[in-house]
């Protein structure tokens, strides 16, 4: 019995050290980036990386979510005659929700585990000593710049899932199902309001943060070999999505 | 210029450095030997605070770098150069951003003098026409190469060599420690090498101490370790299997 109440116990102060360890790592990334931001072609290479790479599986992603939306969302709104509400269904799920949602998840499966793995095999060949024994800082090249990037692009990367998304909810219920066009874009109109827009913006911006955050944590502190970074890698994009879910239902919470 | 007091380091249950002591006097080599998994490149990480010992100190010009937060460690890291065992180049960089990349981030120097200095730099260690190439392309001799222009470019005062020759042909082994001798003495730095190389490494150091079970156990000039009466040091430089260095339990 006490045997595994002892182990209970170093699981949970395991835990709390990790979470601890965690929160002085964003700390003292986004301390970095006040303090020595480091040079804008580091967070424009990020940009490009997180951002413009992600763009094809987020419209590959987004279109068919829209469609998805429209058909379901077309039966559905049938049953009670209501199918010209179908513009405001599909708008209003993508922009409040699905939108920042699944584009956190796409650029974790795509960008953040690469984040990981670059950070982890830098560190277990020692690249990250060497810009240590260099007197240069680590996180002003390693981290901040990705936390800045993720901030800036998965907000983009996420309007453009919603635009995307609903332009495919359009080519669904408009031109296969038969739905007026004026009604999809009136009651879409009539229905968003600022404050979805915004919802979604906020959302989309502190997955940003999650995601990179998370996923260089994991990267610099990745244990030995190969199969360390592995594990890093793994871990990191099932701590981020977990995290992004988590966080959404909070969020959504408070922002409702 | 470096001297480690009483330093202890344990990684869980296993105990590394054991209450050391060594100094490493201005402007010499001191090559640190002993058999492999003794801890000599945890010692080497402890110099310039790669590492934190449990206990003890570490004295660069007499400031205990174990005491210092970061921005300090990094006042003092300005002094060293360090050469890793597989030279760490960033492996998304080419060779001449490798060897531009401190003068990039850490002097206003125009594109044009940049350019000057690295290829001089990589011209001090035999290379050349080789700026476009990425680390995987390089053999290993020269990417230790690559490696010490590296850290040769901003004229540190301390260098730490990390098994430089380890890996590598005698040949090209004995080119390094050629150009680590040329090197040092052009530059004047202190050096501290960490090396299983022997008898090569008493042909280039002035110093040698060798650390055994976690301790310096004898240190000294090069020609009194050469010809030590200490069974361990005997052993360790004679090559033989009999001795208190048991390797085949």
């Amino acid at each position: 019995m006490l045997q595994v109440l002892e182990k209970l116990g170093g699981v949970g102060l395991k835990t709390l050290r990790d979470m601890g360890r965690m929160l002085v790592f964003l700390l003292y990334a986004l301390y970095m980036i006040v303090r020595r931001p480091g040079r804008p072609i580091h967070v424009l290479k990020q940009i490009h990386f997180i951002g413009a790479k992600s763009l094809f599986v987020i419209f590959l992603t987004a279109a068919f979510t829209g469609m998805v939306l429209g058909l379901q969302g077309y039966y559905t709104l049938a049953k009670f005659g209501s199918e010209g509400m179908l513009g405001s269904a599909v708008a209003l799920s993508l922009i409040r929700e699905l939108g920042p949602v699944l584009t956190a998840l796409m650029v974790t499966g795509r960008a953040g585990s690469a984040i990981t793995a670059e950070i982890g095999i830098m560190k277990i060949t020692e690249q990250i000593d060497a810009l240590k024994t260099m007197a240069l800082e680590p996180f002003k090249y390693l981290v901040s710049p990705k936390i800045i990037a993720a901030v800036i692009a998965v907000p983009l990367l996420c309007a453009v899932f919603d635009v995307v998304g609903i332009f495919g909810g359009y080519l669904v219920g408009v031109k296969l199902l038969g739905v007026n066009p004026g009604a999809y874009f009136y009651e879409m109109e009539k229905s968003v309001v600022g404050k979805d827009v915004f919802s979604g913006f906020v959302k989309s911006v502190s997955f940003g943060v999650i995601i990179s955050w998370v996923c260089c944590y994991k990267g610099y502190y990745a244990g030995h070999g190969a199969e360390g970074v592995s594990r890093a890698t793994t871990a990191a994009v099932v701590m981020s999505s977990v995290l992004v879910l988590v966080w959404d239902y909070f969020l959504t919470s408070v922002l409702l | 210029m470096i001297k480690l007091v009483n330093v202890s380091k344990s990684f869980g249950s296993q105990s590394v450095l054991s209450n050391l002591c060594l100094e490493v006097p201005r402007g010499q080599i001191t090559a640190v030997i002993g058999p492999s998994g003794e801890g000599k490149s945890v010692l080497l990480k402890h110099m310039i605070g790669l590492e934190t010992p449990d206990s003890g100190q570490v004295l660069v010009d007499g400031v205990d770098i174990t005491r210092l937060g970061r921005s300090d460690l990094n006042q003092v890291r300005e002094k060293f150069g360090m050469l890793f065992q597989n030279a760490a180049l960033f492996d998304s960089l080419t060779v001449f951003e490798n060897v531009a990349f401190p003068l990039e981030e850490k002097t206003p120097l125009s594109r044009e003098q940049i350019r000057t200095r690295v290829h001089e730099a990589l011209r001090h260690v035999g290379l050349g026409g080789i700026d476009h190439k990425y680390p995987d392309e390089l053999s290993g001799g020269m990417k230790k190469r690559v490696g010490l222009a590296r850290a040769l470019l901003l004229g540190p005062q301390i260098i730490l060599f990390d098994e430089p020759t380890t890996g590598l042909d005698p040949i090209i082994c004995r080119a390094i420690h050629q150009l680590i001798v040329d090197t040092h003495r052009t530059f004047g730095f202190t050096a501290v090498i960490v090396s299983h190389e022997i008898p090569e490494i008493f042909d280039i150091s002035q110093r040698v101490a060798m650390l055994f079970r976690g301790e310096i156990i004898e240190e000294g000039a090069t020609e009194e370790i050469r010809n030590s009466r200490n069974p361990v040091v005997r052993q360790f430089i004679d090559g033989s299997l009999d001795g208190p260095i048991q390797f085949l339990k």
